[in-house]
């Protein structure tokens, strides 16, 4: 037994030799960290990789079947889907991980963040974080165009055209975006290029930057409060502190690192067995109109802001915005790299957390309901209950056919069936008076387009007749408040 | 300061054999460099100096555009290639307004390129997306949009109706 190890352990030290196996690991995976640092709030940098890595797995996998082709890309990804052994699944598990890769990367730099990391000395290891983020929801804005099905087309075009918002070289952006001057075979190859070669690529290279810093300028310790980071001692402090508890990040430090790894393995794998991947919708046919192009999860955000902002401020906020929040977001280790790194003595950073979290999940909320896009089917759809046809006159019912059949239900709904682009009519009757409900159905305005042209005014009459009637029961018509003595006419 | 006396002076001035073939071979590479890095970014970059190729394609007879009302109609992109598939088709809108006064429209809404739909009742374009709005006439009625419907540039020979196209409009190319 002894001859054994004796040889095994010989065999080690050859390798060793000539590997230095040993030299390796202490200056990678066996760098001390703080004690402190072995923390369930630590675990979604490695996490946010080990989603890489799976999309680098799962991506290589589908491209062995997939054909970048705009005449072919959606056939084979129907293949992929319904024919080829297990193709559902691995396109599950890529479009899973993206979306966990997105959010886990995102509670990554909001730990970095709130428990101040990015102060100094990690200035460049943030720098470097920033340019993965975009590099990251550069490679999902990509792969939803990987799956050229409709939403992929016209998302091409809403990118197109929010390109073609750029002053001066807009036009020629647009063209450099759409390999051309269309959405063709050339835009599909060059963002194919971008999403399996530049952008990975990239990711890689930066990654290996990133994680070399942290061993470098080491990990962040856990912050305590009152303990301000001054350049002039922090390298002397960290030290100290790793004399003082230092282990080895492998094996005394990764536990936990490992079962959230574990966990968000088998997030991804439930969601692609439960929920299976998107898509494809309908093929990328240009001509197929009868289409609802909404993108991908993580980009509802800015499809609803593009919705809500006033209009005037769209093109500055579109272009504008991302670059602010860069410069923000590339100075802050310069203007905050020094003093308090806990965010329990942090409240700005703490409420600028807080809000960037309301901001970005209501806008998705919205985003995902868009109660500003007309139902384009409700004037054939949409049902009108009883009570809203009970007892109204001929002229009445009249009036509510023609809001039927000129498509105002697409935009107004009656008892919450229909559009929400514009006021739930239930009650209109009781906010406007006849002569506002003339005015606003010939006029329009208020983001309502003007049915002057558009209606006889036998129909303006009718419709203003039914509107009239859309009130609680016992509530009066709106009446004009600055005739007190007329009474409403009904 | 107390400078290190330097073992021989003579070495910083004169310039050695070896620093000679260093600076030569960071100047051959140079070289080698744009050799290869020009014609690169000639190539990603073609598509940012080539102009639009506009060209004049046929829509069909002027007949089957009913008087007064708006039609659907698609062409093929002039400018397609062998494996664009579908992408290669292109929808408009076809206005004719009497004889051969027409308007075609683009379908891309000016907000943000969404598909616009046509409502022959109310005479209105909407679009799914963020709910603009547009009037027959392509001028805008409602929502987010920032200007009327882009228009193709058309002409009528020979009963045929022609339009100029082969380029997806946005705002700093409004002229298809």
């Amino acid at each position: 037994m002894n001859k054994l190890l004796k040889i095994a352990r010989g065999a080690f030290l050859w390798v060793d030799d000539r590997l230095h196996i040993a030299k390796i690991y202490e200056s990678t995976a066996g760098h001390h960290v703080p004690q402190s640092a072995g923390s369930w709030f630590y675990v979604f940098g490695s996490a946010t990789l080990l989603c890489f890595m799976i999309q680098l797995a799962t991506g290589i996998m589908l491209a062995m079947v997939y054909v970048p082709s705009a005449a072919e890309a959606y056939t084979t990804l129907e293949y992929l889907t319904f024919q080829q052994q297990l193709g559902w699944f691995l396109r599950g598990v890529h479009f899973w991980g993206s979306n966990f890769m997105v959010g886990i990367m995102l509670l990554h730099m909001t730990q970095v963040f709130l428990f101040g990391a990015y102060k100094y000395p990690r200035e460049i290891t943030w720098l470097t974080g920033l340019a993965l983020m975009v590099l990251t929801l550069g490679l999902a804005f990509t792969g939803q165009v990987m799956r050229f099905d409709e939403d992929a087309y016209w998302g091409l075009g809403i990118g197109a055209a929010i390109m073609g918002r750029v002053p001066f070289i807009g036009g020629q952006l647009v063209n450099m975006m759409l390999g051309g001057p269309i959405i063709a075979s050339e835009t599909l190859s060059r963002f194919f290029a971008l999403h399996v070669f530049v952008l990975p690529g990239s990711v890689i290279a930066l990654v290996s930057i990133h994680l070399r810093m942290v061993l470098t300028k080491g990990i962040n310790e856990y912050p305590q409060p009152g303990m301000l980071v001054r350049k002039e001692t922090y390298d002397k402090e960290y030290a100290a502190i790793l004399k003082k508890e230092g282990v080895p990040f492998f094996p005394k430090a990764i536990s936990k690192d490992l079962i959230a790894a574990s966990i968000v393995i088998f997030g991804i794998l439930a969601c692609a067995l439960i929920f299976g991947p998107k898509g494809p919708t309908g093929p990328p046919d240009p001509v197929q109109i009868d289409t609802l192009p909404r993108p991908d999860f993580f980009f509802l955000w800015i499809f609803a802001i593009a919705a809500l902002m006033p209009d005037w401020m769209e093109t500055p906020a579109l272009l504008g915005g991302p670059v602010i929040i860069g410069i923000v977001l590339v100075a802050l280790p310069f203007f905050n790299g020094t003093g308090e790194k806990s965010w329990r003595r942090r409240p700005v950073a703490v409420m600028t957390v807080i809000l960037t979290y309301v901001a970005l999940g209501l806008l998705t909320y919205l985003g995902h309901t868009s109660p500003w896009s007309p139902d384009m089917g409700a004037w054939k759809g949409a049902d009108t209950p009883l009570e809203f046809i009970k007892g109204r006159s001929p002229l009445e019912l009249q009036g509510l056919l023609v809001i039927q059949s000129m498509q105002c239900r697409n935009c107004h709904a009656i008892d919450g069936i229909g559009g929400h682009r514009g006021p739930d009519l239930s009650d209109v009757g009781m906010r406007l008076t006849h002569a506002q409900l003339v005015r606003q159905v010939v006029q329009g305005g208020g983001n309502m387009p003007a049915y002057g042209k558009n209606l006889t005014p036998a129909q303006v009459d009718a419709v203003v007749a039914y509107m009239v009637t859309l009130r609680p029961k016992g509530v009066t018509p709106a009446r004009d408040s600055s005739q007190p003595g007329r009474p409403p006419m009904e | 300061m107390n400078e290190e006396p330097k073992p021989c002076a003579c070495e910083e001035k004169k310039p050695s054999r070896r620093d000679f073939m260093l600076w030569v071979g960071f100047a051959l590479n140079g070289i080698a460099g744009a050799m290869i890095g020009i014609p690169l970014l000639g190539y990603v970059l073609s598509a940012f100096f080539k102009p639009n190729p506009l060209e004049w394609i046929s829509l069909g007879p002027v007949d089957q555009f009913p008087e007064g009302q708006t039609r659907f109609a698609s062409y093929e992109n002039p400018n397609r290639r062998e494996w664009d598939g579908e992408t290669a088709h292109i929808p408009c809108w076809v206005r004719r307004i009497q004889a051969n006064d027409f308007q075609v429209f683009a379908i891309n809404c000016t907000h943000l390129g969404c598909p616009v739909r046509w409502f022959e009742e109310s005479k209105l374009f909407m679009c799914p997306c963020h709910g603009g709005a547009f009037y027959q006439d392509g001028g805008h009625a409602a929502g987010p949009p920032p200007r009327g419907l882009y228009t193709y540039k058309l002409k009528v020979e020979n009963d045929v109706l022609w339009i100029k196209g082969g380029v997806l409009p946005n705002l700093s190319n409004p002229n298809i």
